[in-house]
């Protein structure tokens, strides 16, 4: 009985979402077996959806992707070198069950903090990256976070490179306070820098992006991509609808939406994300300049 | 008993004293009072400071403005597309000098709070500071800001004009403004709202003044989904005065008499006053390059780590 209920469930998926399933229960299923699209609610086959780069085989939806998925999907192949890994901070966090969570999540996640940072290949240009991680304290921005972003930066204008950084982060970290606060000018203080040293920045948006990120080093970029549907904003839905007291029109806050006003250069599916980066890479790499003179930059 | 509370009763005491006539009564209600001052007063919460930070009555930065500098000539607009009334800027001389100031204005009525929006800025309002800023970068004149505000206004078209945007740009261009920068919390210093405003070579703060990553209610609601819990939060957030001076954030703070600064206090302008001649004449003498190298050094020790 199983193994005809699997095969009718590999055929359908096949088809994508066009034609809808069969409600039945996936109670019986072994773990893990099929994973469910948050936005469409149908199940599909877990190895199809890692296949597909978690993006939902049916409707197109861009699932959250970790932070070393993230890395291989568009980093090449071994390329990566990570910076300050093991970062810690020397700050008090003496916020009431704080460090016991900090614990925890490095134990269920695998990693030490919200971002990974370093430097990496894309389709053969050199570049520093950071990606964040939504699934550690929901990506918010503490002391390390800043700090790693910083340094990371000031990495990319010291070896005069270019800096991606994919951020997915509920903005700063409520349990660090002012500190946290404070992240966001150290981070911005670093890109000025970068900025005027004439290098190139890209920032990627992808789901959620709010709060203290996207009004620090995510809303800077020289070019700024987000993936489809992605939530990216400065206040939450839930406070927009609290302090308006009206229900946000569909679609509000999503990088469609934020295309629409200007405020994002392209939406990039997925599975081009890494063509994409390799593209612009090389636009900005001096060797595509060719035979042409180099036109000095005017320095602040 | 809240500060809030401890001052209602005191002004239920001073009407019933105004209206007694009776000696033994008038000793009670004078006793009674004189033990809620010294309690009030002399243990005061971090959500007592809250309280001080948000009355109404407190000087705004209209009246730092008017009692601090002189020959305010006020300029409107981001240039781009609208005027925010939530964020006050202009030329202004002090003791001769001319300087660019610029705060978040609050009002002190529902009517006018309606008009500058309770002191909460949209997008257009964080352009027109950083027109005004830049162009005191051209003309050479120092920077001085007064923080106080709940926050960046979280609307719908704030959203839809780029908030986040806003901010963040602010963040990047103060910290590489090449003329002294100071920022002065008068109020509520409140989330990324107000440190686009305040990225600063000096920053200082009212003793009754707060100034924190989110209001105590907002951070109550985000950790516990309870925004009663303000009380509770603001004693964990660590956002006074002097938080804030022994975390090293802050550079000076400025002393309030009991119960805070109202209508009637005036030592605090001319005291402001000195401390902003004596700072400017110091920072005036560093190089644009010198006051930048510094600024951002401020900022890169702030969240110190190690990988030892």
């Amino acid at each position: 009985m199983i193994p005809l209920f699997q095969e009718r469930r590999q055929k359908l998926t096949q088809f994508k979402a066009l034609r809808p399933r069969p409600k039945t229960s996936t109670a019986s299923a072994p773990e893990g077996l099929y994973t469910r699209c948050p936005d469409c609610k149908q199940d599909y086959l877990s190895d199809q959806v890692a296949a597909n780069y978690f993006v939902c085989p049916g409707c197109g939806y861009h699932m959250r992707l970790t932070a070393h998925g993230r890395l291989r999907l568009v980093a090449d192949k071994g390329s990566i070198r990570e910076l300050n890994a093991g970062l810690y901070t020397t700050e008090n966090l003496d916020f009431p069950g704080y460090s016991e969570k900090l614990t925890a999540l490095e134990a269920s996640t695998g990693l030490k903090e919200a971002v990974i940072t370093g430097v990496c290949t894309i389709e053969g240009h050199s570049t520093v990256i950071a990606v964040m991680d939504s699934r550690f304290m929901m990506g918010s921005m503490g002391s390390v976070v800043g700090e790693k972003v910083s340094r990371a930066i000031e990495y990319a204008t010291r070896r005069r490179l270019p800096i991606i950084i994919f951020t997915a982060s509920g903005g700063a970290r409520m349990q660090e306070g002012i500190v946290s606060l404070m992240q966001m000018a150290k981070t911005g203080n670093a890109l000025a820098r970068h900025h005027q040293a004439g290098l190139l920045y890209i920032s990627c948006l992808t789901h959620p992006t709010t709060g203290g990120v996207t009004a620090s080093f995510a809303s800077l970029g020289d070019i700024i991509l987000a993936e489809p549907r992605a939530l990216i904003g400065f206040a939450g839905p839930r406070v927009i609808e609290q302090t308006i007291r009206q229900t946000l029109p569909e679609g509000f806050q999503r990088s469609e939406f934020l295309l629409e006003h200007g405020f994002i250069d392209r939406i990039v599916e997925r599975h081009e994300m890494r063509a994409t980066l390799g593209r612009l890479l090389r636009l900005h790499s001096p060797s595509a300049r060719k035979g042409f003179a180099y036109i000095s930059h005017p320095v602040k | 008993m809240s500060l809030q509370q401890a001052e209602d009763r005191i002004r239920q005491l001073d009407r019933e004293l105004a209206d007694t006539e009776d000696n033994d009564r008038r000793r009670e209600l004078l006793q009674e009072k004189s033990r809620l001052l010294s309690e009030a007063y002399g243990n005061i919460s971090a959500y007592d400071r809250v309280y001080l930070a948000r009355k109404p009555a407190r000087p705004g930065v209209r009246d730092y403005i008017n009692r601090i500098f002189t020959d305010f000539f006020e300029q409107h607009g981001d240039r781009l597309m609208h005027d925010d009334p939530a964020i006050i800027g202009g030329i202004a001389s002090l003791e001769g000098l001319p300087v660019t100031v610029i705060g978040h204005r609050k009002g002190k009525t529902l009517e006018e709070n309606l008009k500058f929006n309770f002191g909460m800025p949209n997008p257009e309002g964080y352009r027109k500071a950083l027109r005004l800023m830049k162009q005191a970068e051209k003309f050479r004149r120092p920077i001085i800001t007064f923080i106080d505000t709940p926050g960046a206004y979280p609307g719908l078209e704030s959203e839809m004009h780029g908030q986040g945007e806003a901010i963040a740009r602010n963040l990047m261009e103060m910290g590489s403004l090449t003329v002294p920068v100071i920022a002065i919390v008068i109020g509520e210093g409140g989330s990324g709202g107000a440190l686009a405003l305040s990225v600063a070579d000096r920053i200082w703060m009212l003793e009754n003044s707060v100034y924190s990553i989110l209001s105590p209610e907002g951070f109550a609601s985000i950790l516990w989904k309870d925004a009663s819990r303000a009380r509770e939060a603001a004693e964990l957030m660590k956002l006074t005065a002097y938080d804030l001076y022994n975390r090293g954030i802050v550079d000076r703070l400025f002393g309030e008499p009991a119960g805070g600064l109202d209508e009637s206090s005036r030592s605090i302008y001319e005291r402001m006053k000195n401390a902003l001649i004596t700072e400017l004449g110091v920072l005036t003498k560093l190089s644009g390059r010198a006051l930048v190298e510094q600024r951002y050094k401020k900022y890169r020790r702030i969240g110190d780590c190690t990988s030892d």
